[in-house]
C-alpha cells in the first residue's frame, strides 16, 4: 500500500475538530424550522398488558398543546400494516409505537404530546392518565433461561453461529484437564453524549428534510418513505454530525418514527428528543448466561471447546448478535461446539452495542482460557501461544492476514508481562493487591454487506469535494476520507472537502460493523482513480504513468486543458458474500493491570495496553482515539454498567447517570495503544480492516482475569462490583 | 415539570413569610437537587422562592472559637476556605469526596443538608414510593436494594441520605441554626435529620416555615486526627455505598476522644455516641477498632441485595479509624485507599 503517501497513515488532526469544539457542528435536535413544534413521549409504567384507556383531557387542555397521539387516534400508515418491515431489524415483528393498545415493555411510548413549545409538551405529558389491564410479565433472564431456544431464522448481516466440528462432548469427557464454568453479563444501555433526536422539517414544496441522529441516513430515508407512504415527496435525511452512536443508531429509532408521524398528520415541522431518562426504552445490549467447557491435555493443548450462550430477546423479535461466531477462530481445536440460544422477555428488543455479541462472548471464553491457564499451570499468554492457529478451522480457509502473534509479543513487551509472577495474590504494593491479566480479542474485518458509492469532484479552483451518504459517528471518517482523496489526487489536505451524512449524497449504507473506513475509503480511492483516468482521457495526455507517479503534477491543469469547470467520478464498492477464499478478522491482545484494596475491594484499572492488528492504519491519531474510547467503554462493561431491572415491576430502574454508572475520568488511568504492522492485500482495496469494535472486545475479560490474579477469586459476572468481589477478600 | 411561580426573597423574614404562608412553596438556593426533582415531577412546588439574595453567604468566626457557615456559602467555598482546611479538614475532605467541581460551585451548605435521597424508586414517578407518595408502597423492599439502608430503616422506607458533607458535620457535632415563624432556634446535628419511621416523607425535624440560616462548627481540641473514607461503585462522581468520617484525639498512644459517623447506611448520618465511649482510654489498635465497628453495626439489618454493605461498613470503619489514628487521612485526589 502507498504508505509513502503524504497524508494517509499520518497522525493528522480531525478536519471537523474545530467545528466540534466551537459549537459549529450542528446535531439533529439543534436544527430549527419555522413554526417548529415539539413532541414529548409518555412512556408506559407497566411491562405487559393492554391499555384500557388514555385520559388526555387535562393534557389536551394545557396551553400550547396541539395534538395528542395515542393508539386510539393515530393516523393510518403503512407502518401499521402487516406488510411493514424494518429492514435493519432481526426476524420478528418490529415494534411500532402507538400501533395498538398492547404493552410489550415498560417505558413503551403510549402517547405523544405535540405542543408549541417543548416545555408545554413536557408539562402536559405529566397530565396524561393511562389505565391498564396488567398481565403477568417476565423480565428475569435467570427464570426464563429454561425456555431458551435456538432462533429459527438468522438475522440479516449477522454471521450464523458456526456448525460443530468433531465431537466436542466426547473430547471434553476424555480430556485430562477440564474447565467448565458459567459466566453472566448484565444488560447495558446506550448513553452516547448526544441524545437520540429527530427534527422533521415539513417543506411547502413537497420536500421533507429530516435531521436525525442515525448511523445511516440512507436507511432512515428508505424506511420513512416506505413506512409513511411518502413516495410523492422528496425525503432527505441529514446527519452530518453524530455525537456517538455505538450501534443504537443502526435501526430507525422511536424519535424519527414519532416525529414523522406527527409531522405528516399536522403538516408541520416537528422535533422529538428522547430524554436521558428514557434512553433505556430504546434497546439494550442483551444480558447473557454462558457456559464454557474447555478440555485440554496437561500442557493446556485444547481438545474440546464448548460454549453455550443464552441471551435475552423481546417477545416480538429474535434479536441476535455474533456472540459465539468468533469462539472457534482463536485457538486450534478439533472439537468445537457452539450453541447460541435466546430467551424471550417482556422487554424492548436488545440492540447492537459496540462489538455486539463478541464483547460478551469473548468475556466468557477468555475468562475460561484464563481458568485453563491456572488449571494447567501455564502462563496465560503461553497458553494462548500454545494453541495459536493461523487459519480458519471452522470454514477451512486461510486468513487474509493474522498478526495476532505480534500483538501478543509487542503487547507483552510494552506491558512488561515477563515480570509477572504466576500465583494469585503474589503481587502487591502495601494494601493494594496487584493483578496482571490478559485476553485476546477478535472482530470481523469486512466491507459493508451492501454496495457503497462515493463521488469525487474536482473544480477549476483546484478544490476536490468527496461525497458519500454515510455518517461520521465520531470515528474520524471525515478525516480519513480527506486523507485518502488528497493523496490519490496529489493535493494538500486543505484543498479537499468531505461531505457526509446526507441521504442525497451517493449511496453508502451504514456506519457500523467496523466496515466504514474500508468501504467508504475504498470507494473514495476508486472514485479518485476513475477521475484521474477521466482527466487524462479528456486532456488527451498519453503519459499517464509518469503523471500519476509524479507528485508535483496538479490534476487541475488537466481540467483546464480539457476546458472544463468541473469533473466528477463515482465508484461503487461491492462485497460479494460468496466465493470468499479468505477469512478476515481484526485481532487484539490486551494486557491490564488492576490494583485492588485488599479489604475494601475498590478496583483501579491502572494500566491497559491494547496491541491491535487491524491492517493498514489510515490515521494513527483517530485510530488511537477509537481504541482508547473502546477501552473506556469496556472498563464500563467490566466494572460499572448494569441496566438493572426490578423484576417485580418489570422495569429497568437505571434511568440516570446516578443509577447507570459509566467510567468517570478518575476510573481511567494509562491507556496505551500499539498498532502492529499487518499487510493485507485481500481484506479491502485499501488494506484496512476497521477499528470500531476491536478495541472493546478483550478489555473486559482482561480486567476480569487481572482481578483473579490480584485476588485469587474468580468473579464470573459482569460488572465486577464490590458486592461481587467482597466474598473473595477474606480478612 | 409542573408550572410554578418564581419569587425572589430579599430578607429572611420575607422568605419565612412566604414559606410559612404557602404550603406548596420550595426554597431554592443552588438548585442542584431541587431542579432535578422538579424536572422529574418528584417535587411540584407551586412557588419557588429564590433565596440567593439573602445575607447568608459568609463564613464567620464565633465567640467560642468555632466557625459559622452561612446557609448560602457554596460547598466549594467551604471546602477551600483556609479556615476550614486548617481547622476542619474533615469537612473539607468530605465535601471534596462528593459530586463534581461544577456541582460544588452551585450547591450550598443549606441545600446540601436538605437534599433528598437518590433511591431510584423515589425518582421515578411511575412507580410507588412511600417517601414521595405516602402510603403508595416501597418497591425497593422487594426490588433493587443493593444501595439501601442497613441501619435505622423502617418497614415503609429503606432509603439513605446521600450527603457526604453531612457525615462530616455529624462527626463534628455541628449545630443547625434555623429561623421560623416562631423565631430562631438551634438544632443539634444529630437531631436535624430523622429516621423514616411512620413518615418517610419527612427527612428533617424542621417545622413548617423554618429555614436554615447557618451551620455552626464547634471549637475542636487541637491536633485531632481525621479521615473521610468513601467507598463507591466507581472512583469518582458516585454516591457512597458506605462512607465513614472519623475525628480522633490520641495522646500517649491512648485515645482521648473519638467521633465516628457512617454515611449512606441510613436515613441520616449514623452516629452512636455510646459506642464511641468504648474507644476512650483504649489503645489505637486494629482490635479495638474492630470492636467498635462490631458495636456500631450490631443492629444492622440487610435487605436481599445489600448484606455486603454491613461487611463493607465494618471494614471501612476500621480502615478509616486506622487512617485517622495514623495521621494519614484519605486523599480525595489520589484514589488509592491509604
Amino acid at each position: 500500500m502507498a504508505d509513502a503517501a503524504l497524508n494517509t497513515g499520518r497522525p493528522l488532526l480531525r478536519v471537523d475538530g474545530p467545528l466540534k469544539v466551537t459549537g459549529g457542528a450542528k446535531y439533529a435536535a439543534e436544527y430549527d424550522a419555522p413554526d417548529l413544534v415539539h413532541g414529548v413521549i409518555v412512556p408506559s409504567s407497566i411491562a405487559r398488558g393492554r391499555i384500557v384507556s388514555v385520559d388526555t383531557r387535562a393534557a389536551q387542555a394545557f396551553p400550547g398543546v396541539l395534538k395528542i397521539f395515542t393508539h386510539e387516534n393515530r393516523p393510518w400508515g403503512a407502518h401499521f400494516s402487516v406488510f411493514f418491515k424494518d429492514p435493519m431489524g432481526p426476524p420478528g415483528k418490529p415494534f411500532r409505537p402507538l400501533l395498538d393498545g398492547q404493552v410489550h415493555f415498560s417505558g413503551q411510548p403510549v402517547a405523544l404530546i405535540v405542543a408549541e413549545s417543548f416545555e408545554a409538551a413536557r408539562d402536559a405529558a405529566a397530565l396524561v392518565r393511562v389505565s391498564y389491564h396488567t398481565e403477568a410479565h417476565k423480565t428475569d433472564l435467570e427464570k426464563e433461561a429454561v425456555h431458551a431456544y435456538t432462533p429459527p431464522r438468522t438475522r440479516l448481516g449477522v454471521p450464523p453461529t458456526p456448525k460443530p466440528t468433531g465431537d466436542a462432548d466426547r473430547a471434553f469427557a476424555s480430556s485430562p484437564v477440564k474447565v467448565e464454568a458459567t459466566y453472566r453479563a448484565s444488560p447495558e444501555n446506550h448513553h452516547p453524549m448526544e441524545l437520540f433526536a429527530s427534527t422533521v422539517v415539513w417543506g411547502a414544496d413537497k420536500t421533507i428534510t429530516v435531521y436525525d441522529k442515525t448511523q445511516s441516513p440512507k436507511s432512515v430515508q428508505i424506511y420513512l418513505k416506505a413506512a409513511f407512504l411518502l413516495f410523492g415527496r422528496r425525503v432527505r435525511v441529514v446527519s452530518p454530525y453524530v455525537g456517538g452512536a455505538f450501534g443504537l443508531g443502526l435501526r430507525p429509532q422511536q424519535s424519527v418514527f414519532l416525529a414523522m408521524l406527527a409531522a405528516k398528520a399536522l403538516k408541520r415541522s416537528v422535533r422529538v428528543v428522547i430524554p436521558r431518562d428514557q434512553m433505556y426504552t430504546l434497546g439494550y445490549r442483551a444480558n447473557a448466561i454462558q457456559t464454557v467447557s474447555l478440555g485440554a491435555d496437561e500442557d493446556g493443548h485444547l481438545h474440546a471447546l464448548k460454549q453455550e450462550a443464552i441471551a435475552a430477546t423481546s417477545q416480538y423479535e429474535d434479536a441476535q448478535d455474533p456472540m459465539l461466531f468468533f469462539s472457534g477462530l482463536l485457538y486450534g481445536c478439533e472439537n468445537v461446539k457452539l450453541a447460541y440460544k435466546l430467551a424471550k422477555l417482556d422487554t424492548i428488543s436488545p440492540c447492537d452495542m459496540r462489538a455486539p455479541g463478541a464483547a460478551t462472548g469473548m468475556f466468557a471464553l477468555e475468562s475460561a482460557m484464563d481458568e485453563l491457564a491456572y488449571a494447567t499451570g501455564r502462563d496465560p499468554l503461553d497458553l494462548r501461544l500454545e494453541n495459536y492457529i493461523d487459519y480458519d478451522q471452522m470454514e477451512h480457509r486461510k486468513m487474509s492476514s493474522k498478526a495476532l502473534r505480534d500483538c501478543y509479543t509487542q503487547g507483552a513487551d510494552k506491558f512488561g508481562w515477563s515480570a509477572r509472577t504466576a500465583a494469585p495474590r503474589s503481587m502487591r504494593d502495601g494494601r493494594d493487591l496487584i493483578g496482571w491479566g490478559m485476553a485476546t480479542g477478535i472482530w470481523d474485518a469486512a466491507l459493508s454487506p451492501l454496495p457503497a458509492r462515493a463521488t469525487v469532484t474536482l473544480t477549476a479552483d483546484n478544490r476536490l469535494e468527496v461525497t458519500t451518504s454515510v455518517t461520521d459517528i465520531g470515528t474520524g471518517t471525515y478525516t480519513i476520507l480527506s486523507q485518502l482523496a488528497a493523496d490519490a489526487m496529489q493535493l494538500p489536505m486543505d484543498r479537499v472537502t468531505t461531505r457526509l451524512g446526507d441521504s442525497s449524497l451517493p449511496y453508502n449504507p451504514t456506519q457500523g460493523g467496523s466496515w466504514t473506513a474500508s468501504t467508504a475509503g475504498s470507494a473514495v480511492q476508486a472514485a479518485c482513480e476513475k477521475l484521474k483516468d477521466k482527466l487524462l482521457k479528456h486532456s488527451h495526455r498519453t503519459d499517464q504513468a509518469s503523471l500519476t507517479s509524479d507528485p508535483s503534477v496538479e490534476f487541475v491543469t488537466l481540467l483546464n486543458v480539457a476546458g472544463k469547470a468541473r469533473m466528477e467520478a463515482t465508484a461503487t464498492i461491492t462485497n460479494l458474500p460468496f466465493g470468499k477464499k479468505f477469512t478476515s478478522a481484526t485481532h487484539s491482545a490486551v494486557f491490564v493491570e488492576v490494583r485492588i484494596d485488599e479489604e475494601l475491594g475498590a478496583i483501579r484499572v491502572t494500566r491497559v495496553v491494547s496491541a491491535i492488528a487491524a491492517g493498514r492504519i489510515l490515521n494513527p491519531l483517530t485510530a488511537q482515539s477509537q481504541i482508547r474510547g473502546a477501552a473506556i467503554m469496556a472498563i464500563g462493561k467490566a466494572l460499572h454498567e448494569d441496566a438493572a431491572s426490578d423484576h417485580n415491576l418489570g422495569r429497568c430502574m437505571a434511568h440516570s447517570f446516578a443509577d447507570y454508572h459509566i467510567p468517570s475520568n478518575a476510573d481511567v488511568f494509562d491507556l496505551e495503544v500499539i498498532f502492529v504492522k499487518e499487510l493485507d492485500t485481500e481484506v479491502s482495496p485499501i488494506g484496512t480492516k476497521g477499528l470500531g469494535e476491536i478495541g472493546s472486545v478483550a478489555v473486559a475479560p482482561a480486567i476480569a482475569n487481572a482481578v483473579f490474579h490480584a485476588t485469587g477469586y474468580r468473579v464470573r459476572e459482569l460488572p465486577i462490583t464490590i458486592d461481587r468481589l467482597l466474598p473473595g477478600l477474606p480478612l | 415539570m409542573k408550572r410554578f411561580r418564581y419569587m425572589k426573597a430579599v430578607s429572611v423574614r420575607e422568605a419565612i413569610g412566604i414559606f410559612a404562608a404557602e404550603p406548596g412553596a420550595a426554597l431554592m438556593a443552588g438548585g442542584t437537587n431541587l431542579v432535578d426533582l422538579m424536572k422529574y415531577d418528584v417535587s411540584t412546588p407551586t412557588v419557588v422562592v429564590d433565596i440567593n439574595g439573602l445575607p447568608l453567604h459568609d463564613i464567620t468566626e464565633q465567640p467560642d472559637g468555632g466557625l459559622r457557615l452561612g446557609a448560602l456559602v457554596s460547598n466549594a467555598d467551604v471546602a477551600y476556605d483556609p479556615r476550614i482546611t486548617e481547622r476542619y479538614p474533615l469537612l473539607s475532605s468530605a465535601i471534596l469526596a462528593g459530586a463534581s467541581g461544577q456541582l460544588r460551585n452551585m450547591a450550598t451548605v443549606g441545600g446540601n443538608l436538605l437534599q433528598r435521597t437518590r433511591c431510584s424508586y423515589f425518582y421515578d414517578v411511575q412507580v410507588p414510593c412511600n417517601k414521595r407518595e405516602p402510603g403508595s408502597g416501597c418497591p425497593a423492599k422487594t426490588g433493587l436494594n443493593r444501595g439501601h439502608a442497613i441501619l435505622g430503616a423502617s418497614p415503609l422506607c429503606i432509603a439513605t441520605h446521600p450527603s457526604d458533607m453531612c457525615v462530616a458535620l455529624s462527626a463534628l457535632d455541628a449545630t443547625i441554626l434555623v429561623e421560623g415563624p416562631r423565631g430562631v432556634r438551634s438544632i443539634p446535628f444529630s437531631e436535624f435529620h430523622r429516621l423514616p419511621g411512620e413518615s418517610p416523607e419527612r427527612d428533617t425535624t424542621l417545622e413548617p416555615g423554618e429555614i436554615i440560616l447557618a451551620v455552626d462548627l464547634p471549637l475542636l481540641p487541637p491536633s485531632m486526627g481525621y479521615s473521610y473514607l468513601k467507598i463507591r461503585d466507581r472512583l469518582s462522581y458516585a454516591f457512597a455505598l458506605v462512607s465513614v468520617a472519623v475525628l480522633i484525639k490520641i495522646d500517649d498512644r491512648i485515645i482521648q476522644q473519638a467521633h465516628l459517623s457512617l454515611g449512606s447506611v441510613a436515613h441520616k448520618a449514623w452516629r452512636d455516641k455510646d459506642a464511641e465511649t468504648l474507644l476512650v482510654g483504649a489503645a489505637p489498635v486494629r482490635a479495638v477498632f474492630k470492636r467498635i465497628a462490631d458495636r456500631l453495626l450490631d443492629s444492622a439489618i440487610a435487605q436481599e441485595q445489600n448484606g455486603f454493605k454491613i461487611e463493607l461498613a465494618h471494614r471501612a470503619t476500621v480502615r478509616c479509624l486506622e487512617q485517622a489514628a495514623a495521621g494519614t487521612p484519605q486523599s480525595q485526589a489520589n484514589k488509592r485507599i491509604c
